[in-house]
């Protein structure tokens, strides 16, 4: 058991939980906490959605979160808060207003994590005006499942509560419990259980090799399923998510390329705007990554470390070139992303290393990106299959063309039979006839619950005719508005 | 730039068309305006919860407090989809840490099959195993995850054999849970065989998981007594009463069964909430402890039944008008491994067979096929929107046999006089109202205008296309068996003038409850605050039916207001020798918090809080029942004719689509609803009803795939797999109305009409719309098939059959 503090709702509180315990869970079961309430325990469905505060420049900057499966322990230091902490002496947040008089509850199981996700925004907006825009609207709200309203009534109490008046709670600014300097390996009753918390990417290889057995965990957002849909139970666990050296993007020249280090424990939300900069296709994928409670935990380093065959960042990273850097206490080592995927979920990271950081080179002059992905719904959805596309046209002929597909094979992969037909070509028929043959000796794809193999060949051939239209004919509309970025 | 919502980006304009809105400017003003000014049935008033919703307070099952030493339970569940039980060694399990009780099928004291209709049920696999998701045993523990985790222990040999999964073919060796139906109207032979032209077609209708976002969850207290108090997420508490009672062995006036509310239903807890409730009462009673089962939600998947996939065919003859004179439409339920409520759905399929068009001379065949798979159950519609599938499918079809529009085939084909007579002997009232309501909605949507631009922009854009559909809904009101249109509701007025209600249906959050008290608050003359409303019982309301088939507030709200008026004529009897010489007894009226009338040229009120206190004092009952039965209904199953439907309701949608024709993707740009509600009881609550039940339709037909492997487990187990819409596929422009003026032709509830289901099958028109973009690329010429759900695959696949490659 480790011993954790933090705030709920402004109150300090300080409990003893396990490592795998999810703050779902002690709230529920420890606290007698029932606003929260379980939806699906696999952060899915938005319903058990809370609030999780972090003190910037004296105010809370506050991110909606899963709590089914966010680990307790990462709430040290942290100030949580839920639907029960909203209202006051009778006064309901505007979010909670809001919703009433637009009735945008029915049945009323989702409505305390809507209400939360409309905290958050409405936190957001208040602290840092800006304009409310439909994106923005969806990417609050996108990850919370409502199966009776259809949503209309819960878009407009997302309009309506920024224009009811708020008297700001003094608490929701409260300053945090005193959060211990490096929290080290807390070790409980039985010394083969443990949960560490390093601050630094020293501590964290001397744990890994002392403990290669341990599991690593950063925003949880996979590894927790093992808990609540597996019955796993980890007795020993090491959170990545304090390690500074995790946590940083820097401006680096590497190999002769300008790039981003990018750290591995950096998350989604917090890679935004350097993609939104710099790629903005891969920006534009990120939106379509979980949901908004999902891109504030998961981390690049834990998609690429799944090593799931429909992750949705390593075929961008794939075909842009990427490099990881692995490290251990014997120091770092460098590879190409694609040396790294093995075989289904199996990597080259070895028992003492961890993935520190991912190495982005700087699109060249003229390079293009893009990225499609295919899914049963737009928003919150796994891909059936996802390609990535970098190229750049010199003098008529596709230059540097690199492809890489999720969800075709077993491992993100690049489609190098693909990659052969289009280089150096002309934008014609012929050559991208010859690339949609190429496909077949680059994928033969399998049938799940997300696609048939079927059709997952046939979308992959028919991006490839999209990504043709496109360079051949810019006026067509090959994409729709939604999608289109 | 995406655009997402039609809101421009410019959240300025969007926040003051929403101020307008709830300020009354806008089309959506009449559900919000003056909410709170408004407090009787015809107002909008809130939902009753809907503060305690907001704020978290509102408790659902898994958040009542139980005891330190409650047991909680887990299920095991067969990992084959058909087999026989070899053997179930449970000792492992017995021991593991935190176990108090395993039950098995010999543990069942009374009755093992839980059939809420027929039998096929049992509530454990004795030997012979159905479906993957069966219970084989249950096992209780001091937490959860200690039960959860000994379930892992458990030793089970089955011996598999093949499991039947295809509902054509088991149709073909006639593998059914119940005998086929069959209507039959004039002579549909004849009519086929002199047929100007022949349209015929075939369409897969998928399945829906119910997904309400609170899972089956029960908890279950042993009394005093011989037995148990039961609190359940259940539309239908007197069954799970009947069926506990009947498990365990004891008179049904023993067991109590609580609804407060549930967190969605659908119909996934019309029937299937009962065996959880059985399990549970089962171990309260072994051990004298107060037990919880809650099923996690992938359990739930697998171990409960969905709305029925169907296979159905049509063979239509038509005129060259492309009016239909007459043909055969055969659909076949794939019911799972047992009758359940199939029987009723399938029928309810075959009733809708024709939605709203008169058929002509037609037989509709109905086969209700087994196959091993969870039993299928309930859902909003109850086969009635797998009925309707077919007969839009044809319409689309016979539209581009003969070139035209299809909304004006539609409109060709419509009820109308001289062709009022459905194929099971109902003739259709309010016709005209179906026209004037899709006349009245093909203009506000400005359809032709829109046909003419989606033509246009199809003509210039290869990948793109758009498509635009109405489709009209005709849907029967009442339950088709004929005992359960009936309810009763309990009234008690307490002597400082406030009031409760109970009745027997249930508040799964479509807003039944506030119905019911604003229909008191109404009939008393006092404010909704005076009027509450408590957990649904089976010991203050007995022998009630299910909350379902739209009926909650047609049924319960009548049973209320008869208990309310005879309340009232009690005290108006009294109030009469009472309170004054000559008070004016026909003319008195209860209005504002007073009771008034005359007496002479003058008037005398009272207000209520003294009338209540007086009657009192003067030992007058200040508690009355009342009941409920709706009149006129009948259906002769033997004959397939009768009136099964005490009225219908109306409504229609247009929508228009854009598909990528490459991807398969797709996006709905905008809906538009007229829905006949007769004389609204709340028109915010009914917008609700109407609002949600398209996009849920709309789910159903486009994102949400069950799918199974091919050893009949379902792979589509949770909401990773499994894609309800979300708050991105709100159609940026919604335009959603009530019609308005027109009552119920039927003396329901104040001229209302039930809203719960009808608008479910307004969704159909997005299905229809996208074969509308798909069929524009061969220049409308063919009608591209397009089974359900339309997924991107399904969009992209068919449209690879017909579209010109670019490559």
């Amino acid at each position: 058991m480790a011993t954790i503090a933090f705030l709920l709702n402004g109150t300090p509180q300080r409990c003893s939980v396990s490592p795998d315990t999810s703050i779902l869970t002690l709230l529920r079961e420890h606290l007698a906490q029932t606003g929260t309430k379980e939806g699906c325990a696999s952060g899915d469905c938005g319903t058990c959605t809370v609030a999780i505060g972090e003190p910037t420049a004296g105010t809370q900057r506050f991110t909606s979160a899963n709590a089914c499966i966010t680990p307790a322990h990462q709430l040290q230091g942290r100030h949580l808060v839920t639907v029960e902490g909203l209202s006051e002496k009778g006064h309901l947040h505007p979010a909670q207003e809001a919703m009433i008089e637009c009735h945008g509850s029915q049945c009323g199981f989702c409505t305390p994590g809507i209400v939360m996700s409309l905290f958050t925004l409405h936190n957001d907006l208040t602290q840092r005006p800006s304009p409310l825009t439909p994106e923005r609207l969806e990417a609050a709200l996108g990850g919370n499942l409502c199966r009776c309203t259809g949503y209309r009534p819960i878009r407009d109490a997302a309009l309506l509560m920024n224009d009811i008046a708020y008297q700001r709670p003094l608490w929701f600014d409260a300053s945090q419990p005193a959060s211990k300097s490096d929290s080290q390996t807390t070790e409980t009753a039985e010394p083969a259980s443990f949960f560490a918390q390093p601050t630094s990417l020293a501590t964290l290889t001397q744990l890994r090799q002392a403990a290669p057995q341990a599991r690593l965990v950063a925003g949880g957002t996979d590894l927790w399923l093992e808990i609540t849909q597996r019955l796993a139970t980890f007795d020993q666990l090491i959170d990545v998510s304090r390690v500074a050296e995790l946590l940083t993007i820097e401006e680096a020249l590497f190999e002769n390329q300008t790039g981003w280090w990018i750290g591995a424990g950096m998350t989604y939300t917090q890679l935004e705007p350097l993609f939104e900069a710099n790629f903005p296709a891969f920006a534009h994928l990120l939106h379509r990554l979980g949901s908004q409670q999902i891109r504030n935990r998961g981390t690049l380093g834990g998609n690429i470390a799944n090593a799931s065959p429909i992750g949705d960042t390593p075929p961008v990273l794939l075909a842009l070139c990427a490099q990881i850097e692995l490290a251990s206490v014997t120091g770092k080592r460098c590879l190409a992303l694609e040396d790294f995927f093995l075989d289904y979920k199996k990597t080259a990271l070895a028992a003492d290393e961890v993935i520190s950081r991912i190495f982005v080179p700087q699109p060249v002059e003229g390079c293009q990106l893009r990225v499609w992905k295919l899914s049963k719904r737009r928003e919150d959805d796994i891909s059936a299959l996802l390609g990535a596309f970098s190229y750049r046209i010199e003098q008529g002929s596709l230059r540097d063309v690199r492809i890489a597909f999720g969800g075709m094979a077993a491992i993100p992969k690049r489609a190098q039979a693909v990659e052969t037909a289009l280089e150096g070509c002309t934008i014609s028929v012929e050559a991208f006839r010859a690339a949609q043959q190429a496909l077949e000796n680059d994928f033969q794809p399998m049938s799940d619950v997300r696609g048939s193999q079927h059709y997952r060949q046939q979308a992959a051939k028919n991006l490839l005719e999209r990504l043709y239209i496109s360079l051949s004919a810019p006026d067509h509309e090959v994409m729709l508005h939604a999608y289109a970025h | 730039m995406r655009t997402l919502t039609k809101l421009d980006g410019d959240s300025s304009r969007a926040r003051r068309e929403l101020h307008d809105h709830i300020q009354g400017a806008g089309p959506l003003a009449r559900h919000t305006v003056d909410s709170k000014g408004m407090r009787q049935a015809g107002s909008a008033s809130f939902h009753e919860s809907a503060e305690k919703h907001v704020t978290g307070k509102a408790a659902y099952i898994d958040d009542l407090a139980v005891p330190a030493d409650a047991l909680h339970v887990a299920l095991g569940l067969s990992p084959v989809a058909h087999g026989t039980l070899t053997q179930l060694d449970l000792g492992k399990v017995k021991e593991a840490l935190g176990v108090v009780d395993v039950i098995t099928f010999h543990e069942v004291p009374g009755h093992t099959d839980i059939g809420p209709v027929f039998p096929g049920d049992p509530i454990f696999v004795d030997q012979e195993i159905s479906y993957a998701g069966q219970c084989l045993f249950a096992v209780a523990a001091t937490s959860l995850q200690a039960a959860r985790r000994a379930v892992k222990l458990a030793t089970i040999s089955i011996d598999e054999q093949p499991a039947s999964l295809d509902p054509v073919a088991a149709t073909e060796r006639e593998e059914f849970v119940r005998p086929t139906h069959v209507q039959t109207r004039g002579d549909w032979q004849q009519a086929l065989d002199q047929a100007e032209q022949i349209v015929e077609g075939e369409l897969f209708v998928g399945g829906q998981e119910h997904f309400y976002l609170e899972g089956q969850a029960c908890v279950v207290h042993p009394t005093e007594d011989e037995g148990v108090i039961v609190h359940t997420s259940n539309q239908h508490p007197s069954e799970t009463q009947k069926l506990v009672a009947e498990v365990l062995d004891i008179p049904f006036h023993a067991v109590t069964v609580e609804v407060r509310r549930m967190g969605g239903g659908f119909g996934g807890k019309e029937t299937q909430a009962s065996p959880w409730a059985c399990i549970a009462a089962i171990i309260a009673r072994r051990t004298g402890k107060t037990v919880r089962l809650r099923l996690p939600r992938s359990e739930d998947m697998r171990a409960t039944g969905k709305r029925h996939p169907f296979h159905n065919r049509y063979r239509l003859a038509i005129d060259a008008e492309g009016v239909i004179q007459g043909g055969e439409i055969t659909v076949i339920g794939d019911c799972g491994y047992s009758p359940d409520l199939s029987d009723a759905i399938v029928d309810r399929a075959m009733f809708h067979a024709d939605n709203a068009y008169s058929l002509g001379d037609a037989q509709v065949v109905g086969h209700r096929t087994k196959t091993h798979t969870a039993s299928n159950t309930a859902f909003r519609g109850f086969g009635g929107p797998q009925g309707m599938m077919i007969i839009e499918a044809a319409m689309d079809d016979i539209a581009r046999q003969i070139g035209e529009d299809p909304l004006t085939v539609r409109k060709r084909n419509f009820y109308r006089d001289g062709r009022e007579m459905t194929h099971y002997g109902q003739q259709v009232d309010q016709r005209q109202l179906l026209h004037t309501l899709v006349e009245t909605l093909e203009s506000d949507s400005d359809y032709w205008a829109r046909r003419k631009e989606v033509s246009d922009f199809n003509a210039t854009s290869p990948v793109i296309k758009k498509g635009l559909a109405l489709t009209p809904v005709k849907f029967g009101i009442s339950f088709t068996a004929q005992h359960l249109n009936q309810a009763g509701a309990l009234l008690h007025v307490y002597t400082d003038g406030s009031v409760m209600i109970n009745h027997g249906g249930t508040e799964m959050g479509q807003g039944l409850h506030t119905k019911i008290c604003q229909v008191v608050a109404r009939e008393l003359g006092l404010d909704l605050e005076k009027v509450r409303i408590t957990a649904t019982r089976t010991d203050k309301v007995p022998n009630t039916s299910p909350t379902a088939a739209s009926s909650g507030a047609d049924l319960n709200g009548m049973a209320a207001r008869d208990a309310a008026s005879k309340l009232r004529e009690r005290l108006f009897d009294f109030a009469a020798v009472h309170f004054a010489e000559g008070l004016d007894r026909e003319g008195m009226r209860l209005e504002e918090g007073m009771l008034v009338a005359g007496i002479g040229e003058s008037e005398r009120r009272i207000p209520w809080g003294e009338l209540v206190q007086t009657a009192y004092l003067n030992r007058i009952s200040l508690s009355a029942k009342g009941f409920y039965a709706t009149p006129l209904i009948h259906y002769d199953r033997s004959i397939g004719q009768g009136r099964p439907f005490y009225y219908f309701a109306f409504g229609a949608a247009v929508a228009e689509v854009s598909v990528d024709t490459l991807s398969g993707e797709y996006q709905v740009d905008r809906v538009d609803i007229l829905h006949d509600v007769g004389d609204s009881l709340n028109p915010a609550i009914d917008i609700g009803q109407v609002e949600g039940g398209f996009i849920q339709g709309m789910g159903w037909l486009t994102s949400e795939e069950l799918k199974w492997n091919d050893k009949g487990v379902l792979v589509s187990d949770g909401p990773a797999t499994y894609k309800i819409p979300t708050f991105g596929d709100l159609p940026p422009i919604f335009n959603v109305a009530l019609l308005e003026g027109h009552p119920n032709s039927m003396a329901s509830l104040y001229r209302s009409k039930a809203v719960g289901e009808p608008p479910f099958m307004l969704g159909m028109c997005v299905w229809s719309a996208l074969r509308d973009a798909l069929s524009s690329l061969t220049d409308y010429a063919i009608s591209p098939h397009l089974d359900t759900p339309a997924t991107p695959e399904r969009v992209m696949l068919a449209a690879n059959a017909i579209r010109k490659k670019a490559l």
